[in-house]
């Protein structure tokens, strides 16, 4: 089962040419709805807003090499390592979740236009990836859904409680399960492989159709906000914020004797 | 002087949903990011501005005495132990500060869970938990117990 491209065997009814357009419109879907997105919120607008506003207020100027060092930062340390969270447990959540929708995706692209049909066998890697992708998803998404997500675990509502926040977490939750469940069904010859197929197909598009109106575009958007904070620490604005202090010794709980009793 | 939040640096972790002594603080069901549902009953105590780990939070000043680009800016260092703040007055003028905000390394506190928990008998002591050991003093001066009057 893990080492069968499962796009090969659905081949036999859906030709090729179908499963790769749908997959085209969907990065479509992806590319206008994060524009549109960017349009509608006005998010490229205050994002150089913001970024003339740092320039102008900074202490000092950052050249073009440091520019490129704080960008590189912020793709390994926010981007690659999800850097940016407090909390262990969300971070080790969102890295299970975004490693395993990457390459629940990506082996997907490539098993659709490379090796759509038996003629043309994948290597075993890829089904595999794709399966432990999806795996990773869910084990990320649902560990986040019913355990780490600030509505149960501080607001203490209920984990079956669903908001409008919760579209871009839920669609990709559904589409990772009903494509592992699919993938299991159809390599066991079980008649049910292609209603849960179809329920594939609906939360992948609701997944990639929403783009405009869920939290898909973060992927975009977070990495920029950590490069203007990184660049904002390195040319002194902080957003207003204080210098870090810089005599612990004096000032803070390294103090040798406490004196404000 | 409300509090309101960045939402492009707010990741929602709820650390303001928390400690907000006016359970004013609570994530918006579009965005899952934080935001202040009554601005009007916020009373600035900055706890949420100092315990955001994104510095996400700020206080907005009313706009009939608080113009012109002031601003009050807060930073809580954890491991230092110290809490920084920046005031920005409308003239330009900027003033930092340093205070401390413990005379102990973070994470050496106990915390309740830690302790042993307290038997039957506390109901009669006149004590609070943990003391006398916990103010460094030997022992707390006590009122005699009240005796029934009988007959």
């Amino acid at each position: 089962m893990f080492t069968s491209n499962p796009f090969a065997e659905l081949s036999a009814t859906i030709p090729p040419i179908v499963m790769q357009t749908y997959v085209a419109v969907m990065v479509l879907l992806v590319v206008a709805g994060t524009v549109y997105d960017t349009l509608h919120k006005k998010s490229a607008r205050y994002f150089f807003r913001n970024w003339r506003h740092a320039s102008r207020t900074g202490t000092r100027r950052v050249g073009a090499g440091e520019m490129a060092s704080l960008a590189a930062r912020t793709v390994v340390v926010e981007g690659l390592m999800s850097g940016e969270f407090c909390n262990l447990r969300r971070r080790i959540a969102h890295l299970l979740t975004m490693y395993g929708f990457l390459a629940f995706v990506i082996a997907t692209a490539v098993m659709v236009f490379r090796y759509p049909t038996p003629g043309t066998p994948a290597p075993a890697i890829l089904p595999l990836l794709w399966y432990l992708g999806a795996l990773l998803t869910c084990v990320g998404g649902y560990w986040f859904w019913f355990f780490i997500r600030v509505d149960v675990a501080a607001e203490g509502n209920s984990r079956f409680r669903v908001v409008y926040a919760d579209l871009f977490i839920l669609s990709l939750l559904a589409s990772a399960t009903s494509g592992l469940i699919w993938g299991y069904l159809q390599s066991a010859g079980n008649s049910w492989a292609n209603p849960v197929f179809g329920l594939h197909i609906l939360a992948t598009t609701v997944l990639f159709g929403s783009v405009p109106w869920s939290k898909f575009a973060h992927m975009f958007y977070k990495p920029a906000a950590a490069f203007q904070k990184r660049v904002e620490e390195a040319n002194g604005s902080r957003s207003n914020l204080p210098p870090p202090a810089d005599r612990p010794e004096t000032f803070g709980s390294a103090r040798q004797q406490a004196r404000h009793y | 002087m409300p509090t309101f939040v960045y939402m492009t640096r707010c990741d929602g972790c709820g650390h303001c949903v928390d400690i907000c002594p006016s359970d004013i603080m609570h994530i918006d069901p579009k965005y899952r990011r934080a935001y202040n549902i009554e601005p009007s009953m916020c009373w600035e105590c900055y706890s949420c501005v100092k315990a955001c780990p994104q510095n996400a939070i700020d206080a907005r000043g009313y706009a009939d005495f608080a113009p012109l680009g002031h601003s009050v800016r807060v930073l809580r260092e954890e491991k230092k132990g110290t809490i920084s703040w920046k005031i920005k007055f409308r003239d330009g003028t900027e003033k930092d500060f340093v205070s401390p905000i413990r005379t102990t390394p973070w994470g050496s506190i106990k915390s309740p869970a830690e302790y042993e928990a307290p038997g039957g008998d506390s109901f009669s002591n006149q004590e609070l938990a943990h003391e006398p050991e916990a103010l460094k003093v030997d022992e707390l001066p006590t009122l005699a117990p009240l005796r029934r009057e009988t007959g």
